[in-house]
C-alpha cells in the first residue's frame, strides 16, 4: 500500500462519527521503498486531491516524513524538489506488513503482502 | 437366452490398484520342506493347538502390526512391508523362536536350513493374516484344499497363470479366485496332490503379467473355502442383458456407420470428455448440467440402422418404450466413466445400452454400499430400468483389465459357476450405443433421494429480503470467485476496448477507483492516473499485489475510500452479482458517493440480450468461432452466460420466472453460451483441471440434477446473476438525483452507462 492509496482510504465501520474515520492510523510491521519513475506533471497534480496533514501524518508515523513541510508551498507546481520529496512519499513508500487502525473505533483492519483488507463482517455493517 | 453374468461381493469395493514392491532376493534355491507329508502328520498332532487354538494371540508386537494393516487393508502378502503384519523382519527374532519352538517340535529332530526356517516363518505368517484379517482359518494338516497367499486377482495374478503353477502338481477340481483379494483357493481331487502343493510350491516365485513384478506364493491347507458358500447375488433389480442381440454383421455396419471425424469440431461440453469419446444423435447430452435440450433436437434424429433395431427389439418385447436420443461412447482399454445415475428429470425409465466391440465390466452401486460387477459381454444389450435405472448408480472403471469370469477355454474342471471361476482379462476398445427417452414431465420415480424432480428446497431462491440476499451473494457470488480465483484470472487477460477507450479520456493524474477490480486487468492501463482496485475477492486482490498494482478488499457496497476523492470510477461486471434492485441501486450509489462533484463512473453490466440490432455478442459467437475452446478460456469476450431451456428441465418450478414474479421460486441454472432465458440466474463456471485448489466449494454450489457426471469434467461452480434487461440499467442510474447519464450503450452483451456527478 502507498501512501497516496492510504491517503484515500478511510474507515467505513457502522458507528463511525462524519469524518471521524479519517485517517487510518499505520502501525507498520514492513515497509519497503521502491523506485518509481519520477513524473512532476503527475505529482504535482496529487497535490491538491491529497488531504496533506494525513500524508505528513502517515509519513511521519512511517518514519519517512522526507523533510515534508506541513503546508505545500506555494508555486509548488514548479518546484521540482518538493515534487521528488512529494513523489517519494506518495510513491516510493509502501506499507507491506502491518495493521490500519480506525482513530475513532480503533477497529483494525491487517495489511498483508502490501494488501489492506477492509472487509467489515456483518455487525459492523 | 437371457444369462446372467454377473458377480456381486461386498468385497467387491476392495479392489484395489494393484501395488507390489520388488520382493527381496530370493530365498536361492527353491526350498523344500523336508519330508512334507511325515512332518504335516507329525506336527499336526502335538501341536493341534496351533491350529484349535490362537497361537497368534502369543504374539501381541505382532498383533499391534495386525492393527495398522486392518487398517489398510489387505493387499498383498508382502514380505518387505514394514506397515504390513505378514511378514517383517523386525518382529523375526521372537516370532522365529516362538513360531518354531512349537512347529519344529512335531518335525522331531530333523533340521530346517535356514532359508527353509525362514519360508515357513512367512507362511506361519500368511496364515494367521488370513485368519486375522480374513477370517480364513487354516489347518495344520493336509487338506484337498490350499489357500494361496499372494496368489490372487488382488495382486495381479490370473487365473491362468495360476493355474499353470497349481496344475503341476496334479488335478485342479476348483480355483477359486476373489475378487480384489490377494489369495485364492484351489482345490484339489486328492490329498496327496494338495500335499505335494503344498510341499512343492511353498515360496514359488511367480512374475506377475501385467506389471512384470515377482510375487512369492504361500500355500496353507483349509478344511473349508469360505467361498465355496457364498450364492451370487441378483443382478440390480430392473436390469437386464440380452446376448447376442445383433449380429457381427449387424455390429460390423454400426461400427463402421460413426463418423467420428465430421464433428472435429464440437462444442465445449464434448469437447472437454476427454476420458472417451462420445456422439449424440436425436438430442445433443450436455454435460454441464446433465441433460438435454428438449426443445433443439438434433437434425437428422437416430441413425436409420438404429431405428430397425429400436423397432425390432421393441416387437421382441426387449424394451417397451422407442427411445429418441442416442449416445456414442467409444472407451480404449483404460478409459472409463464415473459411477452416475443419469438424470432422472432428463429421460424416461428405461435406458439400454447396446455393447459393440469388445466386452467390458460395468459397476453398479447401490447407496448403501451394495455393489454389482456385470459383464457386458460384446454385443449384447443392457437394459435398465426401475431401481437399476433410478438408484443404483453404474460407471465404468478406467483400467486395462476386467475381472471376469473365465470363459470356456480356461474352465477346468468341474468349476463352481461363480467365483470359481474369475480371472483377469485384458479390454478391448469398446463402443457403446447408449438409448434413452427424453422425458417431457417431471420423474415421480419412489426413489426421491436421488432424483432431481423431486429434490428438496434447498437449493437458492430469489431473496425476498436484505439478508437473504446477502447470503445468496455471499455463497453464489462471493466464495465461487474465491474458489475460482486463480483460474478466472488466467482467462482475464484483455481488457475490454471501450473500457479501455473511457479511461484514455481521463486527464493525468487523475484518481481512479476500480470497484470490483478483479484480477487488475485495468489497474495497468494508464500509469500516469492514480488507479487502486478494489474486490470482495481476497485471492484475486492478492493477484493484483502481485503484479503491483494498489489494490484492497472489500465490499462494494461499503468502499472505505474518502467520498468526493475520485475523478472517475470504473464497475465493470459488478453490479449484476447484486440479487436484488435495492442492493444494485445501493452499489451504484457508493460507486456515486466516491466521485466528486463533476466525475465520471463507467458501468457495465450483463444484458439479458445476447442479440441486439441482429447480432449476436461476440459472447454467443464464441462457440462457433473457436470450435472446442471451453469458454472460460475465451478471455477476450465479455463474459460468460447461458441458456433458456436448460433451467426448465434442471429446475422445472421456475420455468417462467423473471425478477419481479418470481419471488420464492428457485433459481435457474443456465446453461453456458445460449441466450438468457430469465433475468436472475446461476450462471456454472467449470473448473479446469489444475485449478481445483479450492475446489471444496464445489459440492455445496451443485444441484442435485448435477451430479455425477459432471465431476468426471470438472468442478462446477454456480455464479448468481442478475443480467440488466434493455433500459434497466440506465433507470437504475437515473433514481439517483445526484447524476446525469452522460451516455448509455450496449457492447458485446453489456449495457453500459457512463454517468457524471452533479
Amino acid at each position: 500500500m502507498k501512501l497516496l492509496t492510504h491517503n484515500m482510504l478511510t474507515s467505513h465501520v457502522r458507528g463511525v462519527r462524519p469524518g471521524g474515520g479519517f485517517p487510518l492510523r499505520i502501525q507498520a510491521t514492513e515497509v519497503k521503498v521502491n523506485n518509481v519513475d519520477f513524473n512532476p506533471e503527475f505529482t504535482a497534480r496529487m497535490v491538491p486531491k491529497v488531504e496533506w496533514a494525513a500524508l505528513v501524518e502517515a509519513a511521519e508515523s512511517l518514519g519517512h516524513r522526507s523533510d515534508l513541510p506541513p503546508e505545500p508551498i506555494p508555486d509548488f507546481e514548479s518546484n521540482e524538489d518538493f515534487l521528488r520529496k512529494v513523489h517519494h512519499v506518495l510513491m516510493e513508500v509502501e506499507v507491506v506488513e502491518g495493521v490500519l487502525k480506525c482513530p475513532d473505533t480503533g477497529r483494525e483492519f491487517p495489511i498483508t503482502k502490501g494488501i489492506p483488507n477492509m472487509l467489515l463482517s456483518e455487525e459492523e455493517t | 437366452m437371457l444369462r446372467c453374468w454377473f458377480f456381486m461381493f461386498h468385497y467387491f469395493m476392495n479392489l484395489q490398484p494393484i501395488h507390489i514392491k520388488t520382493n527381496k532376493p530370493s530365498l536361492g534355491k527353491k526350498p523344500q520342506l523336508h519330508g512334507g507329508q511325515s512332518n504335516f502328520q507329525a506336527a499336526s498332532q502335538p501341536h493341534s493347538m496351533a491350529s484349535r487354538g490362537h497361537p497368534w494371540d502369543l504374539f501381541p508386537a505382532n498383533c499391534q502390526k495386525g492393527k495398522t494393516c486392518l487398517h489398510h487393508g489387505l493387499s498383498e502378502f508382502r514380505d518387505d512391508a514394514p506397515h504390513n503384519c505378514f511378514i517383517s523382519e523386525d518382529t523375526d527374532g521372537i516370532f522365529s523362536v516362538d513360531l518354531f519352538s512349537m512347529e519344529t517340535d512335531g518335525i522331531g529332530q530333523q533340521r530346517l536350513s535356514k532359508a527353509e526356517k525362514k519360508l515357513r516363518q512367512k507362511q506361519m505368517k500368511a496364515r494367521h493374516t488370513l485368519l486375522r484379517h480374513e477370517g480364513i482359518e487354516c489347518v495344520s494338516y493336509p487338506t484337498k484344499s490350499l489357500v494361496v497367499a499372494n496368489g490372487g486377482l488382488g495382486n495381479g495374478v490370473s487365473r491362468c497363470q495360476l493355474l499353470s503353477v497349481v496344475q503341476d502338481c496334479g488335478l485342479v477340481k476348483a480355483l477359486l479366485m476373489p475378487p480384489g483379494k490377494p489369495y485364492s483357493f484351489v482345490k484339489y481331487g486328492r490329498t496327496e496332490d494338495s500335499k505335494k502343493a503344498y510341499d512343492s510350491l511353498n515360496g514359488k516365485e511367480i512374475t506377475v503379467e501385467d506389471s512384470g513384478q515377482t510375487v512369492v506364493l504361500y500355500f496353507n491347507f483349509v478344511e473349508k473355502v469360505p467361498w465355496e458358500d457364498m450364492t451370487p447375488t441378483a443382478l440390480p433389480p430392473g436390469l437386464k442383458i440380452i446376448e447376442e442381440l445383433v449380429l457381427p454383421e449387424e455390429e460390423k455396419e454400426l461400427l463402421e456407420s460413426i463418423d467420428w471425424a465430421e464433428d472435429e469440431v464440437t462444442s465445449a461440453a464434448q469437447k472437454s470428455l476427454k476420458h472417451r469419446r462420445v456422439k449424440h444423435f436425436g438430442y445433443e447430452f450436455r454435460y454441464d448440467n446433465n441433460n438435454v435440450d428438449r426443445d433443439s433436437p438434433l437434425p437428422g434424429g437416430l441413425p436409420d440402422i438404429c431405428n430397425k433395431l429400436l423397432a425390432k427389439w421393441l416387437k421382441m418385447g426387449h424394451i417397451k418404450e422407442k427411445p429418441d436420443q442416442l449416445t456414442i461412447n467409444q472407451y480404449e482399454p483404460g478409459q472409463g466413466i464415473p459411477p452416475h445415475i443419469d438424470t432422472h428429470s432428463a429421460f424416461e425409465d428405461e435406458i439400454i445400452a447396446l455393447s459393440l466391440g469388445a466386452e467390458i465390466v460395468m459397476d453398479f452401486k447401490h447407496p448403501d454400499g451394495h455393489a454389482a460387477a456385470v459383464m457386458l459381454p460384446q454385443r449384447s444389450l443392457l437394459v435398465m430400468s426401475g431401481e437399476s435405472r433410478y438408484l443404483w448408480t453404474h460407471g465404468i472403471t478406467p483400467r486395462k483389465f476386467d475381472i471376469v469370469q473365465a470363459s470356456e477355454g480356461q474352465k477346468i474342471g468341474a468349476v463352481t459357476t461363480d467365483i470359481g471361476d474369475l480371472t483377469l482379462n485384458k479390454r478391448g476398445e469398446r463402443t457403446s450405443f447408449t438409448f434413452r427417452k427424453v422425458r417431457r414431465s417431471p420423474c415421480n420415480c419412489s426413489y426421491p433421494s436421488v432424483c432431481d424432480s423431486q429434490r428438496k428446497d434447498t437449493e437458492p431462491s430469489f431473496p425476498d429480503n436484505e439478508r437473504e440476499a446477502s447470503k445468496l451473494e455471499e455463497k453464489y457470488v462471493h466464495e465461487v470467485y474465491e474458489g475460482i480465483a486463480t483460474h478466472f484470472s488466467s482467462t482475464r487477460h484483455s481488457p475490454w476496448p471501450r473500457v479501455v477507450e473511457f479511461l484514455r479520456t481521463l486527464p493525468c493524474g487523475a484518481v481512479v477507483a476500480d470497484v470490483g477490480c478483479g484480477n487488475g486487468k485495468y489497474l495497468g492501463v494508464r500509469k500516469d492516473l492514480h488507479m487502486f482496485g478494489c474486490d470482495r475477492s481476497m485471492t484475486l486482490v492478492d493477484i493484483c499485489g502481485e503484479k503491483g498494482f494498489q489494490a484492497f478488499v472489500c465490499d462494494a457496497l461499503r468502499v472505505p475510500v474518502r467520498s468526493g476523492s475520485c475523478d472517475a470510477c470504473i464497475s465493470i461486471a459488478v453490479i449484476h452479482h447484486f440479487s436484488t434492485v435495492e442492493r444494485r441501486l445501493a452499489a451504484l450509489c457508493e460507486l456515486v458517493r466516491l466521485l466528486r462533484p463533476g466525475g465520471r463512473a463507467l458501468i457495465y453490466v450483463w444484458a439479458m440480450e445476447q442479440e441486439y440490432k441482429n447480432q449476436k455478442s461476440k459472447y454467443l459467437k464464441e462457440k462457433r468461432a473457436r470450435g472446442g475452446a471451453s469458454e472460460e478460456l475465451s478471455s477476450d469476450t465479455l463474459e460468460e452466460t447461458g441458456d433458456s431451456d436448460c433451467q426448465s428441465s434442471v429446475h422445472p418450478k421456475s420455468r417462467c420466472c423473471n425478477a419481479n414474479q418470481a419471488v420464492h421460486a428457485k433459481l435457474p441454472v443456465h446453461t453456458n453460451r445460449t441466450s438468457f432465458g430469465s433475468q436472475d440466474l446461476l450462471v456454472p463456471w467449470h473448473l479446469k483441471d489444475g485449478m481445483k485448489k479450492k475446489s471444496r466449494h464445489v459440492q455445496s454450489h451443485q444441484p442435485v440434477g448435477c451430479s455425477a457426471d459432471s465431476q468426471e469434467l470438472s468442478p462446477i461452480f454456480h455464479r448468481y446473476y442478475h443480467v440488466f434487461s434493455k433500459g434497466e440499467l440506465e433507470a437504475l442510474c437515473k433514481r439517483l438525483d445526484s447524476i446525469e447519464v452522460q451516455e448509455s450503450y450496449y457492447d458485446q452483451g453489456n449495457w453500459c452507462v457512463v454517468l457524471e456527478k452533479r
